[in-house]
């Protein structure tokens, strides 16, 4: 797997968690916007090019066709799941960095 | 009714390109083909769409390509038309929003594609000029039809560095951002 410390796009992980369940493109933009309470927007050639790209690691994987539905769903795979645990690792760090030394900051402002 | 309006738009301001067809679909005038300089539009209810262009990776009639037209199709744009591998898309504007790209490394992969057909079209020239131009005599057809090339070169060498500047802001954006 080919991700040491790299960070997500946010675009990645929102298509990675939406890939928690089967979807087709349009509702992984669909659903990476409701989950961001609308501020995640995916536009649908940027999405394309992420999803081949993670094809290729192999952090998702197209679902078998079914019968006469011609849109492809995907969906994520065993590497994927562990590149998304590694992320949320990732942030949780960076949050409690920020959080930590911005209320430092805060006390020494204000003697509290 | 359909009415034909022929107009010139260099390569490297498609994004201009895109606005006047987006103004144009908001006075109720909705393209439906495009040619050489032709566009051609029908009526529709004013901002009825938002037209995308893109300069596809492949050709719009390959395999890829049409992978790549269809998936946008599942998203419920429309492509209306191509000139070679510019695309023209189009989706209802009661879709809401409609981008073809959402962050700087898609919009910078882009213009890379377009750069890389200007910096050809423009070694093209560069060389078929300077071969006429340099060959034959003055007032020759070559002659002339060279000093064309050598004119249009100029010309695509201030688009290429145009279009790297776009790049470069867009790096240098995408250093502090992702999107």
């Amino acid at each position: 797997m080919n991700f040491a410390n790299g960070a997500l796009t946010e675009a990645v992980y929102y298509i990675l968690l939406s890939l928690l369940e089967p979807r087709h493109g349009y509702g992984i933009m669909q659903n990476a916007q409701t989950l961001s309470g609308g501020r995640v927007r995916l536009a649908a050639g940027t999405l394309y090019g992420a999803l081949n790209t993670l094809l290729e690691k192999g952090w998702i994987r197209a679902m078998p066709g079914e019968g006469n539905s011609r849109k492809k769903e995907y969906v994520i795979t065993e590497a994927g799941q562990e590149v998304l645990r590694q992320e949320i690792m990732r942030l949780e760090e960076l949050v409690r960095n920020g959080r930590a030394l911005l209320e430092e900051v805060h006390h020494e402002e204000y003697g509290t | 009714m359909r009415n034909t309006v022929h107009k010139w738009f260099w390569v490297w301001d498609f994004d201009k390109e895109e606005k006047w067809l987006c103004a144009m679909a908001a006075k109720g005038k909705a393209l439906v083909h495009v040619g050489f300089c032709t566009y051609e539009f029908e009526d529709s209810a004013p901002g009825e769409y938002i037209y995308r262009l893109e300069l596809l990776e492949h050709a719009p009639d390959s395999t890829e390509g049409r992978a790549y037209i269809s998936f946008l199709e599942e998203t419920g744009a429309e492509q209306i038309g191509s000139y070679l591998r510019w695309c023209y898309f189009r989706r209802k504007a009661s879709l809401g929003e409609f981008d073809l790209f959402s962050d700087f490394d898609s919009r910078i992969r882009h213009l890379d594609r377009i750069l890389w057909l200007v910096g050809t079209v423009l070694a093209l020239n560069l060389i078929s000029g300077t071969v006429n131009v340099l060959g034959f005599g003055d007032l020759s057809v070559n002659y002339v039809s060279g000093m064309v090339n050598l004119l249009l070169a100029a010309v695509l060498t201030l688009a290429f560095i145009l279009l790297s500047a776009k790049k470069h802001r867009l790096g240098r954006e995408r250093s502090i951002s992702e999107s």
